[in-house]
């Protein structure tokens, strides 16, 4: 026994020096790309490695890569227009089908969720020529609203907050209906409200793919003015290709507001990616 | 008596009907969606890979050839190509499933700072990989980055050219995979962890187990199901790598990068040859299909409890 206290604390301090080595090497792209964001140019590829920097430019860089040529406040309205978007569209179709698919004893009820499933196995990669075909001849192309529409309809919103709604008591919707109330005013009062943390989650993943997405905005949209956040960072670096300092400026400003509300919904993202297991 | 039944059975009915109205319009727009994004178009994928068509030319252009694309393929070297890539780039999911294993049960083990380092860990997942992608560039820089920088002053008079080498772009991609990947198995696997029951490892203590058996004995085996759900997960996801080659290296050098998707959009997007794409495309789905059907068929198997 006594063995056993004495050796414990020894194996958990070496595994939290070993973490935070690990930690650091794994951090250091990410560090490295900060401290150059704050250089001038000609000090960015200087050795030793200055992480912090003796000459600061930060406010010039920064500037130019917000209020420049292309301005990121353009593309940055841009992606939390079609991120908000997609967000609610696709929690408000996935939760109302998740209860429909849970909540309600209709008779195509089964067979419709079969369908529904065997979707899930279609990548989107492989359907992207019809899609872009589809897009152009209905006039969605080039669309904000069409990149909302792409990213909404989601069978594993469906799914994850189907497993929450099935775990609301069937008694609570007897007893409602009872009361005289519809499966839309239940829906709304009852059985959302329910689950709500789980919808919470879903809007936060469901957020941060989109803002992330590439894919999408890069086949279907076409106009510079429409580009969302990632689209701009490429066209940012290929304009500006020999300008590490800007280069470095405009990841910060690509990664960094989301990492912030990734910090603050932490333990709702992390846990909704255990829980599901989902991936996007 | 008989009356009373058959009002009754009406208003059941009625019932019914109106809990059939309710399901119907609740599911609808899911249904409408998929039917018109995913249904509609994998049916057309299917279709379009028995034509030769040239989407600005018109409807009127559009020529069945019947198995005529899938022909071409089996002969096509970039097809094989990005094929043969595809499958040299599942070697990355084993190996960031044993480093987030390693870290998993690390943390695990922690008393303090468990959520900083799921954290920090977890960066560059929920980073865009546009960026990600371009900060490596710069970092794999081949006269003046950092990278090489290092490998020079510990004794590497002639370090690789990174995703500017034929031979090394391919494993540059990886290494920023993986980096990436690691976070998400590092959540799952702790979650895993997390619900292996603490009473095991106490009745194998007592046994005198040392770690090493104990990891072997009961995590290892336990956490199969946890295993096996990120094995085919990181499969499908590299099935479907996009981004870091559109970003890093469009293919190049000398198609030592191209991948399926990468083709497939190559040859609707740039060379315009719809009906060659989608059996590009078809290939993928049919691929990723088995990899699914296999799960489900095999997922019992390998639950060990």
């Amino acid at each position: 026994m006594i063995k056993q206290i004495a050796r414990y604390p020894w194996g958990r301090i070496i595994a939290t020096v070993v973490l935070a080595a690990c930690g650091v090497i794994f951090m250091l792209p990410f560090l490295w790309m900060l401290s150059s964001s704050f250089k001038i140019e000609a000090d960015v590829f200087k050795y030793p490695i200055e992480w912090i920097p003796k000459r600061w430019n930060a406010l010039n860089n920064y500037k130019e890569v917000w209020f420049g040529s292309h301005p990121f406040y353009i593309y940055y309205w841009n992606s939390i227009k079609v991120s908000i978007g997609t967000m609610l569209l696709s929690v408000l179709v996935s939760s109302m089908a998740a209860y429909g698919f849970s909540k309600i004893r209709f008779r195509a009820g089964r067979w419709l969720f079969l369908v529904v499933l065997a979707t899930f196995m279609v990548p989107q990669q492989a359907i992207l020529v019809p899609q872009f075909i589809l897009y152009r001849s209905i006039g969605l192309f080039d669309s904000h609203i069409g990149l909302i529409f792409l990213g909404s309809f989601s069978v594993l919103g469906t799914f994850m907050l189907r497993q929450f709604f099935m775990g609301v008591h069937h008694e609570y919707i007897e007893s409602a209906k009872i009361d005289g109330a519809g499966h839309f005013r239940i829906f709304w009062q009852i059985a959302a409200p329910l689950v709500k943390p789980a919808i919470a989650t879903y809007a936060i993943l469901r957020f941060i793919w989109t803002w992330n997405d590439y894919l999408n905005p890069f086949i279907f949209l076409r106009s510079d003015p429409l580009f969302t956040i990632q689209l701009a960072m490429q066209k940012f670096t290929s304009l500006n290709g020999e300008f590490y300092s800007l280069i470095m400026a405009a990841a910060v400003s690509a990664i960094v507001p989301l990492l912030i509300i990734f910090v603050i919904g932490q333990k709702s993202v992390i846990e909704g990616i255990a829980i599901g297991g989902v991936k996007g | 008596m008989s009356a009373n039944i058959r009002v009754k059975g009406g208003s059941m009915r009625s019932l019914q009907r109106r809990e059939d109205a309710a399901g119907w319009l609740f599911v609808a727009p899911m249904l409408i969606g998929t039917t018109v994004l995913t249904l509609i178009p994998i049916v057309a994928t299917f279709l379009l890979s028995f034509a030769d068509w040239k989407f600005i030319a018109g409807i009127d252009a559009l020529r069945w050839v019947g198995l005529e694309n899938f022909r071409e393929l089996v002969d096509d070297p970039k097809f094989q190509r990005s094929l043969i890539n595809n499958f040299v780039f599942l070697l990355s999911v084993p190996i960031y499933m044993m480093i987030s294993l390693a870290l998993a049960v690390l943390i695990n083990n922690l008393a303090y700072l468990k959520s900083l380092f799921k954290v920090v860990f977890f960066m560059p997942y929920i980073s865009s990989v546009v960026a990600v992608a371009v900060v490596w560039q710069v970092l794999f820089h081949p006269s003046l980055g950092p990278v090489n920088h290092v490998l020079r002053l510990i004794g590497i008079a002639d370090p690789p050219q990174w995703i500017a080498d034929p031979d090394y772009a391919l494993p540059s991609l990886m290494m920023i995979s993986i980096w990436i990947s690691i976070g998400f198995n590092m959540i799952v696997y702790i979650a895993g962890l997390q619900s292996i029951p603490r009473e095991m490892y106490e009745a194998a203590e007592i046994d005198g187990a040392s770690g090493w058996v104990k990891f072997t004995r009961i995590t290892w085996p336990l956490l199969t199901p946890t295993t096996f759900f990120l094995l085919i997960t990181g499969i499908i996801y590299s099935f479907k790598v996009f981004d870091l080659v559109a970003v890093l290296t469009k293919g190049g050098p000398i198609q030592s990068t191209t991948m399926l998707v990468w083709y497939i959009y190559e040859k609707a997007f740039v060379n315009l040859e719809i009906g060659y794409a989608s059996a590009i495309a078809l290939v993928l789905f049919l691929c990723l299909f088995f990899i699914t059907l296999l799960q489900w068929f095999t997922q019992n198997r390998w639950v060990n409890y």
